[in-house]
């Protein structure tokens, strides 16, 4: 069902996978005020669904410990982008990625020929746009990535389960119906056991997908501050279409338009002085 | 109900004539009748059935009580020392189908599993016509298989096995099964929807524990539906335990011994001459209570499961 077809054009040559210099520090992407240190960057990242290129040569940086958005109009490409960070892409055959993401600090191109997306996807964690827990307790959800990291102790489990949980601000409400069906909760409940879900394995780097675009505001509102309290353990890349929301939780952003990244830099500066036409009018609201 | 909301609608829209307007609904009238009289038409064949079931059953009850026929160990209706106890033909009838169903139920999920989740467009596209052409395979035909293949393979492992026997043909009827199981629990494991496999990849999680600790329990009412349909078919199953069996109603758990089963029963004794009226006649029709009973039970145990296991998505 799923053959694999993917192939990166990139070879692992080492000074792609460094710094762009000093003599691009004043272009679009706004590199004079890249981000430091870093716990991921794309580099050149291009992306083909079959002939058709999604992506154009992305280059962002993603801030250790800092929450960064991507903002941009619908079918830019924003989720492609995300997904090709946990090669998702991989599940269907005749897509093809060309340029390198860096996974730091171990500099590991995640595009790389030789590297599993097992072992990618063991080191990130998704959260999707509509709620997706599986057909199992709130209890399973949670402890799923530890089971399939072949992890057994009773002890080990619950603990990693209720710390998932806690720090989703989900136990309060679950802990007296930790068996009960994850997918009988509510919908906000349900996206909140799925960052529990993500959280349980302790990934480096969280991704997420337009989390509240099928939420009401308070479950908005709850996820926001949530994402506030966790991006001191987690770097966070979070897809919005709502500019208000990556205004209000991130600290940097990236602006893309019809598969090109336009800009890129501290969300503060990015929405007040945007660089470019294209930004000032899309975050003004006069197109997109 | 909904057609007729739609018709409003475009009633408001659309200005149409008095005349025309007549003649639609009359037209749509004769339409919702005909459906309706098919409908019924089913609705009055199992009616019918469980009538004559149940109206023969009373004769036959009038002369055998009850508990004799729940308790008796023996069922030599054409005897003349009758005896009428069910059993031997219900543990028949079990044995056969546990047989067929620790064959199918396994080896179904399995290759279902496989068909879903690992198997390629292009192999799957040959597979599936191949399974519906073994479905359209005539009983008769696996009762000889039954009989000339797999007994004989089976006395090749245990020599003391007899020439009729149960597991052979129970082996045979959990291979006739097969297309059923393997088709249904494929077609609800492709019914989970992606954005649950998707989750559990982002997890780190193989393609095997995608399918077995996801989409599998998301399949849960899909597969035991299959099962029950399953279950019913082997409990009906004819011609297979009829001609590879033995028929002599046997009280036996052991699948190695011969025995009859209620099917083989009804078909031995409805293709005699009984005359009309007489106790063996109805007897069968008795035998066939049975037999519509725990059908019937199935189905109500897997619409329960269904139920049970809706919520899930
Ligand atoms: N499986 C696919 N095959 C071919 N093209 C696709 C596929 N998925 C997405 N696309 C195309 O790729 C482009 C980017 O899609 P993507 O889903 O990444 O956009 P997005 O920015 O996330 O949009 P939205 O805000 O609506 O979620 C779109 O033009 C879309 O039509
Ligand atoms: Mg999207």
């Amino acid at each position: 069902m799923f053959a694999i077809e993917c192939a990166s054009a990139y070879r692992g040559n080492s000074d792609v996978m460094t710094r762009p210099t000093d003599s691009a520090s004043s272009d679009s992407a706004g590199r004079n005020e890249w981000p430091k240190p870093l716990k991921a960057e794309t580099h050149e990242l291009s992306f083909f669904y079959g002939h058709r290129q999604v992506l154009k040569r992305v280059s962002v940086p993603i801030a250790e410990s800092n929450i960064t958005a991507l903002i941009g109009p619908s079918g830019c490409g924003k989720s492609t982008f995300l997904r090709c960070f946990n090669r998702m892409h991989d599940l269907y055959p005749g897509t093809r990625y060309e340029g390198a993401i860096v996974l730091h600090p171990d500099s590991r191109n995640v595009l790389g020929r030789e590297v599993d997306p097992i072992e990618v996807r063991m080191r990130l964690a998704m959260v999707f746009q509509k709620p997706n827990p599986f057909p199992k307790s709130v209890y399973e959800n949670v402890a799923y990535g530890l089971r399939v990291r072949g992890v057994r102790d009773r002890r080990v489990i619950d603990e990693k389960v209720e710390q998932a949980l806690r720090s989703a601000a989900l136990w309060e409400e679950v802990k007296d119906q930790l068996s009960a069906l994850g997918t009988s909760l509510s919908g906000g409940q349900q996206q909140r056991l799925c960052i529990a879900r993500a959280l349980a394995t302790d990934p480096e780097l969280l991704l997420l997908d337009e989390p509240t675009s099928a939420l009401d505001p308070i479950a908005t509102g709850n996820i926001e501050e949530l994402l506030q309290d966790l991006k001191r353990r987690v770097t966070i890349l979070i897809v919005t279409h709502n500019m208000q929301q990556a205004a209000r939780i991130s600290d940097w952003t990236a602006f893309m338009y019809v598969g090109e990244l336009v800009e890129f830099g501290p969300t503060k500066r990015l929405f007040t002085t945007p660089a470019k036409k294209q930004t000032e009018d899309y975050i003004t609201g006069r197109f997109g | 109900m909904e057609i007729r909301e739609t018709v409003s609608i475009s009633h408001s829209s659309v200005m149409e004539s008095a005349s025309h307007r007549r003649a639609r609904r009359r037209r749509e009238f004769l339409i919702e009748g005909a459906l309706l009289l098919a409908a019924l038409v089913s609705v009055a064949a199992t009616i019918t059935i469980l009538f004559v079931l149940v109206f023969e059953s009373v004769g036959f009850f009038e002369t055998v009580p009850l508990l004799d026929f729940l308790t008796d160990t023996l069922w030599t209706p054409l005897f003349d020392d009758p005896h009428y106890g069910i059993l031997p033909l219900l543990a028949g009838t079990i044995v056969t189908s546990v047989v067929g169903l620790v064959v199918a139920i396994p080896v179904g999920t399995v290759s279902a599993v496989y068909l879903s989740e690992f198997a390629s467009a292009r192999l799957r596209e040959i597979i599936k016509p191949v399974l519906e052409m073994l479905g359209a395979v005539p009983t008769v035909v696996y009762g000889y298989f039954a009989l000339l293949v797999v007994t004989p393979a089976l006395q090749w492992i245990w020599p003391e096995l007899p020439g009729f026997n149960m597991l052979g043909p129970g082996v045979v009827i959990g291979i006739m099964i097969l297309p059923l199981v393997i088709s249904l629990s494929e077609d609800a494991m492709r019914a989970v929807p992606m954005m649950l496999r998707e989750g559990s990849y982002a997890m780190g999680a193989t393609r095997l524990q995608t399918a077995w600790r996801v989409v599998v329990p998301a399949a849960t009412s899909g597969i035991v539906a299959a099962y029950v349909l399953g279950i019913s078919r082997a409990v009906g199953e004819t011609m297979v335990v009829a001609i590879a069996a033995g028929q002599n109603p046997n009280l036996t758990w052991n699948p190695m011994e011969p025995a009859a089963t209620i099917t083989a029963y009804i078909v031995q004794v409805a293709l005699g001459d009984l005359p009309h009226g007489s106790i063996g006649y109805q007897s069968i029709f008795a035998a066939g209570l049975v037999l519509a009973v725990m059908t019937f039970a199935f189905n109500i145990v897997g619409h329960l499961m269904r139920k049970r296991f809706r919520e899930v998505y």
